[in-house]
């Protein structure tokens, strides 16, 4: 029973820090462009496929990492470039039917390319076992692993966003657009930046889920829906309210999956209604 | 938002005036295809409501339009006239219940707190047997208070469904007339303005959320007894993009917009499956080249 607990606690944390990799990204998105993108999910989810693709074309599950990154960088910069950038002032009307159109366009390049099958992606050998945690109770190396990259990716992001240049250029971005011009700063290229940014850290969520859970069609929708919420508790525009959202969020579906599977989307509902009702602009989010 | 000039009128009364001739003269297949169109249209005049009369972008939609149709299932077919208010008055209530949460936020974050509250609506029937499961249930339709056959379905159902559409399309041009209308216009033109006249701009959105609720109801409702079948994607956030892209279709700025859309596009996806076999292929292109190249959309399209 308690081994049980620690198990979906651990899993909840996983699940949470996966969420904070897509929500992160989303809602500094939002924040610095003001565009909304519903095509994340869809993100996510190349970057599972992309896992499966390069695991077993080579066998070997680490490139898929690297690769999901670089693929991402490359993605994302080219739709800012050549889609989203003259998107940014139109209403949002025209922004979700752009990014739903990118989701059709995805899921049929994706069915072109891979088919609909459901597809699994083997552990890596390395991490193939499980570490005791407490009392003889054991817990996947893998889970383990993807908790430490999702947290160090989480601090490299921090570190970047309050302690480098363009980590500067973002926080004045987020706050006022033109202030960017004062400091003599190309919008564009931050704006570039942090689009390439966000779908290369979608990616690589979806690159890491992808051992730990079967890559299907729609996996993103579920993760889409879930880091929308997120990113409503945790305040638009906000990384640290993101994160502990992700957390929050990721905890309560895990546990509410697997001890009252009913009710885990409605306890999660409810959890955003009730930070709507206390916080409209959500716990980190500025008035 | 344009209500039609007289000629436009003119046009669309003509237009029904050869949906309601079809059972004369076309396929069973046809007028299943318009009776399609139809519900579509409903649907998207629902949201037409809050898109183009306030201006709100709500996702959440398909999942009022998915309660209208499950409220069928749910009651067991009883007669139309029980089924059709439950429908309307469910979709309604679960609009008052999550409309004044969601209208608490704005912009960005209402078009995210619709689109959670909805597919909370979509889990609600995936997740749980509620509704009769996962992957949908075949439904007995409601008695419409006459026996009829098999073959007269498709035109009766037609007509129904004309009938209703021109009934909600009257109703709201009589609605953009009145003083609610003009205040629902101004908050979409400038929502501080109105608050400053005086306007109760939070319950103003409340009516306008609820009020397309209830009538994005009455088409799940429509399109439950016209197919005869219920499943959860109904309530999927896809089907209020869609019905988004019928208003970005048709026309944004006008009423009669979204009904153009909906034939449009139903007339699209009808190709596309004909023509290939990748017909979300040709729906995202469409997609993409309406929100690229038709701003005002076809109502507009002489502007």
């Amino acid at each position: 029973m308690l081994t049980g607990l620690i198990a979906q606690l651990l899993n909840g944390v996983q699940y949470g820090l996966l969420l904070f990799l897509i929500s992160s990204g989303l809602t500094l998105i939002f924040g610095v462009m003001g565009v909304i993108n519903l095509a994340h999910g869809s993100l996510f989810m190349i970057g599972a496929y992309l896992a499966f693709a390069v695991a077993s074309a080579t066998g070997v599950f680490w490139l898929a990492l690297p690769a999901a990154v670089a693929g991402g960088v490359v993605l994302g910069a080219l739709l800012e470039r050549v889609l989203f950038r003259q998107f940014r002032t139109r209403p949002h009307l025209d922004q979700v039917l752009l990014t739903f159109a990118l989701i059709l366009l995805f899921e049929e390049a994706r069915s072109a390319l891979l088919g609909n099958e459901f597809h699994s992606v083997p552990v890596p050998s390395a991490l193939d076992f499980s570490v005791p945690v407490i009392g003889g109770f054991g817990y996947s190396a893998y889970r383990l692993a993807v908790l430490v990259i999702c947290l160090a990716v989480a601090g490299a992001m921090v570190w970047l966003i309050e302690r480098t240049r363009i980590g500067s250029a973002i926080r004045a971005a987020a706050e006022n657009t033109e202030m960017l011009d004062l400091l003599g700063l190309d919008a564009g290229r931050v704006h570039t930046f942090v689009f390439a940014g966000g779908t290369a850290l979608a990616m690589l969520a979806g690159a890491l889920a992808a051992p730990l859970q079967s890559v299907y069609p729609g996996m993103g929708d579920g993760f889409l829906i879930l880091s929308f919420i997120v990113v409503v508790i945790g305040g638009l525009g906000s990384v640290a309210g993101a994160f502990w959202a992700a957390l929050l969020v990721g905890l309560i579906d895990t546990l509410g999956k697997a001890y009252v599977p009913q009710a885990a989307g409605i306890a999660v509902c409810a959890m955003m209604a009730a930070v709507l009702l206390w916080r409209p602009t959500g716990l980190f989010g500025r008035g | 938002m344009i209500v039609a000039s007289r000629t436009g009128q003119c046009v669309l009364g003509g237009a029904a005036l050869a949906i309601a001739s079809m059972p004369l003269w076309a396929s069973a297949w046809h007028m299943q295809l318009a009776s399609t169109a139809l519900v579509g249209a409903l649907f998207a005049l629902s949201l037409q409501v809050l898109v183009g009369a306030t201006g709100l972008v709500s996702l959440a939609q398909a999942g009022f339009f998915g309660l209208g149709a499950y409220a069928v299932q749910l009651l067991g077919s009883p007669p139309i006239w029980v089924t059709l208010p439950v429908a309307v008055v469910a979709a309604g209530l679960a609009a008052l219940l999550i409309g004044p949460l969601a209208l608490r936020t704005r912009g960005f974050f209402f078009l995210m707190t619709t689109l959670a509250f909805g597919q909370m609506l979509f889990f609600a029937f995936h997740d749980t047997p509620l509704g009769g499961g996962t992957d949908g249930v075949f439904i007995q339709r409601p008695f419409l208070g006459f026996a009829i056959s098999r073959t007269a379905r498709p035109a009766v159902f037609l007509l129904l469904n004309l009938g209703v559409l021109v009934a909600v399309y009257a109703g709201l041009c009589g609605l953009m007339r009145t003083m609610l209308g003009h205040a629902l216009q101004g908050i979409r033109s400038n929502e501080n303005r109105m608050a400053a006249l005086g306007h109760d701009v939070q319950r103003l959105k409340l009516i306008a959320f609820v009020l397309a609720g209830a009538l994005a109801g009455l088409a799940g409702h429509m399109a439950a007894l016209t197919d005869g079948f219920v499943s959860p994607d109904l309530l999927g956030w896809h089907r209020s993009a869609e019905a988004l892209l019928m208003i970005l279709l048709g026309g944004i700025g006008a009423l009669h917009g979204p009904i153009l859309g909906a034939f449009a596009l139903t007339a699209i996806q009808e190709a596309g499956t004909l023509v290939t076999d990748r017909p979300r292929l040709v729906e995202g292109v469409v997609f993409l080249a309406a929100v690229l190249f038709l701003r005002h959309g076809l109502a507009g399209w002489r502007r």
